[in-house]
């Protein structure tokens, strides 16, 4: 057997085989699609993150410490005040009251409602002179702590904040010096408000603020929340005083609420209070969070997106895959029945060949003895007849095998296209022999009724040979189960551009129906079962038919029949040989 | 048909001996021979041969072979080929090479015979033409 296909034999795949595939194919788009953005997204985002958050807590440290240079340049700037005071002018002079409101009036005018009020202690401790809104003249502060430690000190001293006399927060800028070897002390009073607004007024986002404790956890300032001081961090940055001192330290810590917290502290005043400023870490990083959240939802949308699209496209690439396959298997089969029927053409020449010269012999022999009775005087003999019929028929039948083994000969000559004069008739009736034990067998008749005046065409006669072949073995397989008719029609006409030979192969089968009939001359196309139809006969048809220059059409009725109708165009020259 | 010499070639031997039978029992001087050896070597010796019945299909050196060889060596001896199978191409290339025609096998006898008289006709009349070609320039040599 010749088989010409190096096509690898298909196996029959199933719908399981289909579903995994597209599933390994969706699953297999998904991991490389996905995996890549997800890594990416999250390499960004952590650099981001950690940039970010750098950024956040420097911009913070910063803040506190600009604020701080700001408390610490107010706080400097009031000492110096009073210190130029304290050295510009006597005791005697700043005894008298007129001129001390004077001096008041003039520091107010400077530097606004910072300055309250100013005083004259003497070494007893008690206020010679008073100028401020209180009434405060003679008054006593010989035990007030601020009294005590100005005394102490050669240095402006700047007290705490605290009540007083008057009940009200308040801080005092003291300064000693000497009058006639006596010390005496110049004491201003800071408005509390004043103060407290250059640190009530460090505000961030929408939790962020800030407030000041002395060494011992006392506020100075008041802070926009409730703050208890002894807990941690506070109490922490108050211990680690000489750690810190001089430094802007930043810490997060989550509070006793579970709330993320960040601290950013500073020492003033020479380490004796502690600047602290603190916001919420979800308040602080909220454009982080922000860009956290739009970052999923992003690869959430694009996760999605490529979840859909490689659904779509692996049920896509699954679908051709499967028709590809169908497509290969029924281009095998093909294969397999042309290897099929090229052998058994090539085993029909062997056998016609091989039986024609005994088929010879016979007709000559028989040829022999016709010839020796007729020279024997046989008139009387009753059986003169019977020989002479009986050697007509070997004659016959010897004759009859002949035109069988010629037409199985003409029929297995390997494929020749070349084009020459063909007798259409005759080629049809060549086919309809060829096709009549088949039909036979399927209770179909075959008739003709052939045009006489057919001309011969320019035509390859072995491909018209299986085009004709085609449409009879189509119409037999039609009628293999009820039977009926073939005929066969050839017709000389005029066309618009010359002659035309129109040959009509007409059965009265089963029919095909309307949503087919456009589909038959498409390549694959068969309603046969599989394994019995390739569904490339007829689409070969139409290309040899169109590559003569013909046409061929179809036409059909349900339970009424199909009529094929092929045109082939005689050239122009064929008028005169007709 | 008058009497002339027929050689007829093929490997079948009981086909060959059965037409022999039946040609010799028409007036026919019959040789016979089953490869295209053989029948060159025939032809070699009886030069009486005028038309030769070759078959197609056989062993060794085979019908178009053999002609090639008939028609170089022997040009004046017609050969009408007969085959089993006949193909287009096969009946084509004997014509060209110069046989008389083409016959299928099996033939009927009286077409035989009538191709067998045409080829012994052409035959005839070659040799004619020849023999007067050849007294014609000896008559003028010695003019």
């Amino acid at each position: 057997m010749n088989q010409n296909s190096s096509m690898e034999p298909v196996e029959h795949k199933n719908d399981g085989y289909y579903h995994s595939l597209r599933r390994n194919m969706l699953l297999t788009i998904i991991i490389v699609s996905i995996t890549p953005m997800i890594l990416v997204s999250a390499s960004i985002l952590y650099q981001f993150n950690v940039s970010y958050e750098e950024k956040i807590e420097a911009h913070l440290k910063t803040l506190v410490k600009k604020h701080k240079q700001n408390i610490n340049s107010f706080l400097k700037e009031k000492s110096s005040d009073i210190g130029s005071l304290a050295k510009t002018f006597s005791f005697e002079e700043m005894s008298d009251e007129s001129f001390l409101k004077d001096r008041l009036t003039v520091l107010q005018e400077g530097y606004g409602p910072a300055f309250v009020d100013l005083g004259v202690i003497n070494s007893r401790g008690v206020q010679v002179a008073y100028a401020g809104p209180f009434n405060l003249r003679e008054a006593v502060y010989s035990s007030a702590e601020w009294f005590r430690k100005a005394m102490e000190t050669d240095k402006v001293y700047v007290s705490d904040v605290f009540l007083g006399i008057r009940g009200l927060p308040h801080f005092i800028v003291a300064v000693k010096d000497n009058w006639n070897g006596e010390p005496w002390i110049l004491r201003a009073t800071i408005d509390f408000v004043t103060f407290n607004n250059l640190v009530k007024n460090i505000r961030i986002g929408e939790t962020g603020f800030a407030f000041i404790l002395n060494r011992e956890g006392e506020f100075q300032t008041k802070p926009l929340h409730n703050i208890i001081p002894t807990k941690e961090p506070y109490a922490g940055f108050l211990r680690n005083e000489a750690n810190l001192k001089g430094k802007i330290t930043l810490i997060e810590q989550t509070n006793a609420t579970g709330i993320e917290n960040i601290y950013v502290a500073a020492f003033l005043k020479g380490g004796e209070w502690l600047l602290v400023y603190q916001q919420r870490a979800s308040d602080a990083f909220r454009d982080l969070r922000n860009a956290f959240k739009v970052t999923l939802v992003i690869i959430l949308l694009g996760s999605i997106g490529i979840m859909s699209m490689a659904y779509v496209l692996s049920k896509k690439m699954g679908s051709r895959i499967a028709k590809m396959d169908r497509e290969k298997q029924m281009m095998s089969s093909q294969m397999v029945e042309t290897g099929k029927l090229a052998a058994i053409g090539e085993l029909a020449a062997g056998i016609a060949h091989e039986i024609n010269n005994p088929v010879a012999i016979m007709v000559e022999e028989s040829g022999w003895i016709e010839d020796l009775l007729s020279e024997e005087d046989l008139k009387g003999s009753q059986n003169l007849d019977e020989f002479n019929r009986a050697l007509r028929q070997i004659n016959t039948q010897g004759k009859r095998c002949k035109e069988i083994t010629h037409k199985l000969l003409s029929f297995a000559r390997k494929t020749d296209s070349r084009v020459q004069d063909v007798q259409i008739n005759e080629l049809l009736r060549e086919v309809a022999y060829l096709s009549e034990q088949r039909a036979k067998y399927s209770n179909t008749v075959i008739s003709t009724s052939l045009d006489e005046n057919l001309p011969s065409a320019k035509v390859s006669e072995s491909e018209l040979q299986q085009v004709f072949l085609n449409l009879i073995n189509n119409s037999l397989d039609a009628m293999e189960k009820t039977g009926g008719n073939i005929h066969i029609a050839t017709q000389l006409v005029n066309g618009t551009e010359g002659r035309d030979i129109i040959i009509r192969i007409e059965d009265d089968g089963c029919g095909i129906p309307k949503a087919n009939l456009s589909k038959i001359f498409d390549p694959f196309f068969t309603t046969k079962p599989v394994g019995k139809g390739t569904g490339l006969g007829l689409s070969i048809c139409y290309g040899i038919i169109k590559k003569m220059g013909g046409s061929i059409e179809a036409r059909s009725v349900i339970d009424g029949g199909t009529t094929f109708i092929l045109k082939l165009p005689l050239p122009k020259s064929e008028k005169e040989n007709s | 048909m008058p009497m002339a010499n027929v050689l007829l070639v093929d490997d079948e031997i009981p086909f060959v001996e059965a037409m022999s039978r039946r040609l010799k029992k028409r007036d026919l001087n019959i040789l016979t021979a089953f490869t295209g050896p053989e029948a060159l070597d025939l032809l070699e010796k009886d030069r009486g041969v005028e038309v030769v019945v070759l078959d197609v299909k056989m062993p060794g050196m085979d019908g178009i072979e053999t002609l090639g060889e008939i028609r170089k060596k022997f040009p004046l001896v017609e050969v009408i080929m007969l085959t089993g199978h006949a193909t287009v191409e096969t009946g084509i290339e004997g014509m060209k090479l110069g046989a008389f025609d083409y016959l299928m096998k099996p033939c009927d006898m009286d077409v035989l015979l009538d191709k067998l008289k045409g080829a012994v006709a052409r035959k005839r009349k070659h040799e004619e033409k020849i023999i007067e070609a050849r007294m014609k320039e000896i008559t003028t040599r010695h003019a």
